[in-house]
């Protein structure tokens, strides 16, 4: 009878007989999802809040990005409970001695701001539909479908005279204002469910919620970059099909101009805060090696040797060093970034998976090791929900949720109406 | 309605609301403990005494329905090995179920390695088991209250509340906590529970022929196992977490990890 964890674990040396690599890729999904969520938000509230205006239109895509993730950064952890019925436990009976607990109430606090804050943004489109479909004479039974639900979404609110406009504006600044640092802590908080685990050598640094923090808005960032170039390359391959037909709708030159200028701006900002996230991550190693206490020995033997590949070529190099330089040399181009972009996410992804695995891969005794086999075929529900197959439909999910979020919240609503 | 049916129903009625207001009078365990607050169990195990037999391993699966098969133990036992080189070697092989068969130490996927006798200084044997420390970080780090202590101590799993997250597992700094192979939730040794209240000793305590186990009662004075915790050198496993581990080691190494 297999115990949880044995059968992605190979141990050797000297190694506990209850120790197994009981963390795997599903915790490693988790602050990769949540990084997603905080980080777009982020990139959402630069404009919001700080009024940086060429970001305008990335923004609103960031905004609908971040929703559409959000219950992904919860289905991680339900797949990897081995009682997901019980999730709700979580919210029924806090125990907020808990890292875990006190995430969940952080999160959904943090859904709220999110769906409110979308619903300012959205709340005139939700009445301009609703009011243009009930004034049709005649409609379809799918338009009176659209018609129902976009009355739904107006909650009631049905004034959309400049005044009250005015008011959803001032509304939005201020949830975003007031949706950075819960954003931030719900990343930080990710990170503080390793840094406190107290019989971990590896995650045990106050650093931990920082360096979280960090690489999760570079990781929302290049992603919401990346989201939005491929949304743009399809809408002008739309535009060159459409164009003969209607003139209302952007040309491609336009669509090209607004994509190479957005992606510019963004690129810069993830550059700042990948510098901060690599410096962070640096510092830690730095002091570890410095301070060197008992612990060290078996960490430096992890971090320079057992997985150096993981943390110096890959992290570092192919996830920080590359994309760095690509997205620093002069003439960027849209293509460029995109690359960068896919490579940040990358590394991202691999710091995710040095910490959560890495921080596994010895024992308590200091004097064994294990190492994590992947689950590739999903010959039953454990290595389903913890293998490849698991990951892979997290990481697949919000993108689904996106293209039905979208019909909802389109999110490039202005230029086509305007 | 006759007046009679109208009383009938009504007592109905009454009886049916009082019922269930009674049978959720909140009964806090707490309260139940307070009758006997001169209750602390301790255990104490004696590294001199112990063969690395494995009896304790086997017994501890019987009584707590833990398959014997399951390479993951409620209890176990390491077995050191220091040569002459100052070199330490240590294994438990499947938590020492079956003893030390082989003399090679089990090194995992490095394969097994002969020691030679006359390279060896010194060699022993350490059980080990939930340390129901006094400031256990399982307890703190469960984010649903399923793993919590008892006021005399023990450290238990409900298992009927564990969501089964590992954050316990994780956060255990000695790796007595696994995933019960058949339920599926966090699982670890409580010290028998359900026979110590009965005044029994643990079943590992009694299947270990040498006696290296016994259990106490650190409130008693005159328990004897108090008394040798009290008057001799004893030490507890990684002190330098702060859980305040209440399992006392007679005997115990600095190379014990
Ligand atoms: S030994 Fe581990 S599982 Fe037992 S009480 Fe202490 S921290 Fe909890
Ligand atoms: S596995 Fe169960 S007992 Fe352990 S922390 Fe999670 S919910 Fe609590």
């Amino acid at each position: 009878m297999v115990v949880h964890g044995e059968l992605w674990t190979a141990k050797e040396l000297f190694v506990l007989p209850n120790e197994f690599i009981y963390w795997s890729i599903q915790i490693v999904m988790y602050p990769f999802m949540t990084g997603l969520v905080a980080g777009a938000f982020v990139l959402s509230s630069l404009y919001h809040v700080f009024g940086f205006k060429q970001l305008k239109d990335i923004a609103r895509f960031s905004l609908v990005f971040s929703f559409a993730l959000l219950p992904v950064a919860m289905l991680p952890l339900m797949l990897h409970l081995s009682q997901p019925l019980r999730g709700s436990h979580v919210m029924m009976t806090p125990h907020f001695t808990s890292a875990i607990s006190a995430f969940g109430v952080v999160f959904l606090t943090y859904a709220c701001i999110v769906g409110s804050e979308l619903w300012f943004v959205y709340r005139e489109h939700f009445v301009e539909t609703a009011t243009a479909l009930k004034n049709k004479p005649v409609r379809s039974s799918g338009e009176n479908l659209r018609m129902k639900l976009f009355s739904l979404l107006t909650l009631g609110a049905w004034d959309i005279s400049p005044a009250a406009l005015e008011k959803d504006h001032k509304a939005v600044t201020v949830l975003s204002a007031v949706g950075i640092p819960v954003a931030c802590f719900l990343h930080g908080y990710a990170g503080f469910i390793f840094g406190s685990v107290k019989a971990n050598a590896l995650w045990m640094t106050p650093l931990m919620p920082v360096i979280f923090i960090c690489s999760a808005v570079v990781s929302g960032i290049a992603l919401c970059i990346l989201c939005y170039i491929v949304t743009m390359e399809i809408r002008k391959f739309l535009a060159g099909r459409r164009n003969a037909k209607s003139a209302d709708i952007p040309s491609i030159e336009q669509l090209k101009g607004a994509q190479a200028q957005e992606v510019r701006m963004s690129s810069r900002y993830l550059l700042i805060f990948m510098i901060l996230a690599v410096t962070l991550e640096l510092l830690d190693m730095i002091f570890r090696g410095y301070t060197a206490v008992k612990s060290w020995d078996i960490l430096r033997s992890v971090i320079y040797d057992r997985d150096f590949m993981q943390i110096f070529v890959l992290q570092f190099g192919i996830g920080n060093f590359v994309p760095f330089v690509l997205l620093l040399l002069p003439g960027l181009t849209v293509r460029r970034a995109a690359l960068a972009c896919t490579l940040v996410l990358f590394g991202v992804f691999m710091m995710r998976w040095n910490v959560v695995i890495g921080g596994q891969a010895f024992s308590l005794t200091f004097a064994g090791f294990m190492h994590y086999h992947l689950p590739i075929i999903p010959d039953s529900w454990e290595t389903f929900r913890e293998g490849l197959a698991g990951a892979l439909l997290v990481a697949v999910t919000p993108f689904v949720l996106f293209y039905f979020l979208n019909k909802i919240f389109p999110v490039f609503l202005e230029e086509e109406t305007n | 309605m006759k007046r009679r049916d109208f009383l009938r129903s009504t007592v109905i009625a009454v009886a049916g609301t009082s019922l269930p207001l009674t049978s959720m009078t909140w009964i806090d365990p707490r309260e139940a403990f307070a009758a006997n607050p001169d209750l602390r169990w301790i255990f104490l195990v004696d590294t001199h005494k112990c063969v690395g037999c494995g009896f304790c391993v086997k017994a501890c699966k019987y009584e707590n329905d833990i398959p014997q098969e399951t390479n993951a133990t409620r209890t176990w036992v390491e077995r050191y090995v220091i040569t002459r080189d100052g070199e330490v070697h240590a294994d438990s092989p499947r938590g020492a179920h079956e003893g030390f068969t082989q003399r090679a130490i089990d090194r995992g996927t490095v394969g097994p390695l002969e020691i030679a006798d006359e390279d060896i200084v010194q060699a022993f044997f350490v059980p080990k088991l939930c340390n129901q420390c006094d400031h256990p970080s399982c307890v703190q780090v469960c984010p649903v209250g399923a793993t919590y202590k008892a006021p005399d101590g023990v450290v238990l799993v409900d298992r009927s509340w564990c969501i089964g997250c590992g954050y316990c597992v994780m956060g255990c700094p000695y790796g007595v906590r696994f995933f019960h192979p058949v339920h599926h939730v966090a699982e670890k040794c409580n010290f028998c529970y359900h026979r110590i209240h009965k005044g029994e000793s643990t079943a590992c305590a009694v299947a270990c022929p040498f006696g290296a186990r016994k259990i106490g009662n650190m409130k008693d004075p005159d328990d004897p196992v108090t008394k040798t915790v009290m008057s001799q050198r004893v030490g507890v496993l990684k002190d330098g977490f702060g859980t305040d581990p209440q399992v006392y080691y007679i005997g115990l190494n600095m190379e014990v990890r």
